[in-house]
């Protein structure tokens, strides 16, 4: 294509448009709407992809966690259920054992509600750790303390609450030193965590810790447990994984050729399941919106024949001195995109705003390479829509033509 | 001689397919010398062929059968691109219903087959300023064609006509929308033109236009009855 195929395009395009101004306004409303559908459809996608990166990011990429179930385990969870429950006993034969890890720490969880003088949290996460739970998690207090390897050994009763567990019952106030009573018995708050968010939507900041025999202590076996295994640094995680698998094998009498009777989770399974979800939503959403914009695309190549036909008698002038079939192809083309190509502006200035609001609900923003695509799809919505008509006025005869009226 | 020759028609025919057996024959054998710098007029009445025989002088139209050489380039064996090519650069236009681009002044109008023929835009305006200028609407270059009389926007399709220094100027009943009085200087410019050295080829069926031609070629049924020079 050459220069003056394009201005010379352009400008019959915008005469073309300007001498039909209502027709071309509603006719590119259908692309506006595709567009504004579109990249709406987009922004949120990237909310939820950077939703899911951060709750993934929360574990940490070289831990491991042993535990009776595996994650997403979705129908085998009834095969899977009568498993045994973890033992303390195990994490300690674990951590004995284990050479290729660097931190193991076990984790035992269940649910009560948590009192101050007549304030109540109910149902909140205690969870029962040791000293190493923070090297695992990277929960750290904001003040205070940790629980320490003497809080642990001892069974003290000592507690770290969770940042909202803290707000809810002090209101902003000092809480260390304070008492809290979990199921009739008082513990001594010794530090308070960093707010940590939300982790798909769960709250991280509505538990408390304590030191894990004392959760044995008052909850007994009614505790998911969780064992906890850094990697040690410079080793490769599947082989610490096989050492893990080994021993928890040989610690929990599982007899050679028996199914594992436990599970090891680790971060990439949480991606990989995330990953696979999300191709699913991706393509229908973009499949859905991207049919509005069909649908705008109709309506452009309805009105590029309508006008063709209106311009026959043009496209014959045109022909009689000297425009090519090429010339008039692209001509229409031109046009027909120009077309899209408004509609796609003005749709995503429509869109703009409305992401803001998304926002609010799902922190986003529409990232530019959405911008930058559905300018060109707009663009080659405007082109593909264009070649039917174009072609027809571009094989137009010019004698018939000029006799058009 | 053979140099000056500018169109040379030989047994040009021409046929139409109206379904079936039914054949139409527009042309039936037309043989027509047209030299430089001739000022021709070709007559008959309605369904006589001379629509027909104007496509094809103006390569708007392929020939059935016969040659057509036009100022030494074989059209009759041409293609849509090299006729659109031929039209561009060999053949101005002037019709009878003027055929301007409404949504374009008349500059505009007169430019556009310099921008077909790829003439870079100082050159274009230049000589489209100048054939307006020619045509005496050198002030009525930004007008659109329903902005100026009838006579001013044929003079503005003459001046598209000419801009690209054409072999043949071809016209189609140039004064057939306009009043006596306009068209008689209508008719003047052509007089004009043809002194400068043009060749001019007026198609035409009313007797008093084609006078104003030097040479009258007049058809019926398809082929030329009568071929006379005026002296």
């Amino acid at each position: 294509m050459k220069f003056w195929e394009i201005s010379e395009g352009l400008q019959i395009a915008f005469t073309a448009i300007k001498a039909n101004k209502l027709r071309s306004m509603l006719t590119t409303l259908g692309i506006v709407i595709g567009i504004v559908s579109v990249t709406l459809m987009a922004t949120a996608i990237e909310g939820l992809n950077r939703w899911l990166d951060e709750s993934v990011s929360k574990i940490g990429a070289d831990v491991l966690y042993v535990q009776k179930m595996p994650w997403f385990s979705g129908n085998e969870w009834w095969r899977l259920r009568n498993r045994k429950d973890l033992t303390l006993e195990q994490a300690n034969a674990l951590e004995r054992q284990v050479s290729l890890v660097s931190v193991v720490s076990p984790f035992a969880g269940s649910r009560s509600d948590v009192r101050r003088n007549d304030k109540v949290v109910e149902g909140i996460l205690v969870a029962g750790v040791d000293e190493k739970y923070y090297e695992v998690s990277g929960m750290a207090p904001e003040f205070g303390r940790f629980i320490s390897a003497e809080d642990a050994e001892g069974a003290r009763p000592v507690v770290v609450l969770g940042y909202d567990v803290a707000d809810k019952l002090f209101l902003h106030q000092n809480a260390i030193d304070q008492q809290v009573k979990i199921r009739g018995e008082s513990y001594r708050v010794i530090g308070v965590l960093e707010k940590q968010g939300s982790f798909l939507g769960m709250s991280l900041d509505n538990r408390v810790l304590i030191p894990i025999k004392k959760s044995f202590n008052v909850f007994g076996g009614k505790q998911w447990v969780t064992i906890s295994a850094k990697v040690a640094p410079g080793v490769n995680i599947d082989d610490a994984k096989e050492e893990i698998r080994g021993i928890m094998r040989k610690v929990r009498h599982v007899k050679p050729g028996d199914d594992d009777d436990f599970a090891i989770n680790q971060q990439e399974l949480m991606t990989r399941t995330f990953d696979s979800i999300a191709v699913v939503i991706y393509g229908i959403g973009l499949f859905i919106t991207g049919m509005s914009l069909f649908v705008g695309a109709i309506g452009i190549m309805n009105i590029m024949f309508v006008s063709v036909t209106e311009r026959t008698k043009e496209i014959g002038i045109r022909k009689a001195i000297g425009a090519k079939r090429r010339t008039i192809l692209f001509q229409f083309l031109i046009e027909a995109a120009t077309l899209c190509l408004i509609g796609g502006i003005i749709g995503i200035a429509v869109a703009f705003p409305i992401s803001f609001v998304i926002n609010e609900f799902l922190p986003t923003a529409m990232p530019l390479s959405v911008v930058a695509v559905s300018l060109i799809v707009s663009a080659t919505v405007g082109l593909i829509s264009g070649i039917l008509p174009a072609n027809k006025a571009s094989k137009l005869d010019p004698v018939d033509a000029l006799r058009y009226e | 001689m053979q140099n000056n020759t500018i169109i040379k028609l030989e047994k040009i025919i021409k046929s139409y397919d109206m379904g079936g057996a039914q054949e139409v024959h527009a042309l039936r054998g037309v043989d027509v010398h047209i030299h430089r710098n001739e000022y021709v007029a070709i007559m008959g009445p309605s369904g006589s062929g001379k629509s027909t025989l104007m496509n094809i002088i103006g390569c708007l139209d392929t020939p059935t059968s016969g040659s057509y050489e036009l100022n030494g380039n074989d059209v009759h064996i041409m293609k849509d691109n090299e006729l659109a090519k031929i039209r561009n650069k060999e053949i101005g236009f002037v019709f009878q219903t003027f055929n301007l681009l409404a949504r374009s002044d008349a500059l505009h109008n007169v430019e556009l087959p310099l921008i077909y023929g790829g003439v870079g835009k100082s050159e274009r305006r230049e000589k489209a300023m100048q054939a307006l200028q020619h045509v005496g609407l050198g002030d009525r270059a930004h007008h659109k064609p329903n902005e100026l009389s009838g006579g001013q926007r044929q003079r503005v399709a003459v001046a598209r006509a000419l801009v690209t220094n054409p072999s043949i100027i071809l016209a189609d009943e140039p004064t057939g929308n306009l009043d006596s009085k306009t068209g008689d200087e209508i008719m003047g410019l052509f007089g004009e033109l043809h002194k400068q050295g043009n060749t001019i080829i007026l198609v035409t069926h009313e007797h008093d236009i084609a006078m104003h031609a030097h040479r009258i070629v007049s058809l019926r049924d398809g082929l030329v009855e009568k071929d006379e020079k005026k002296k």
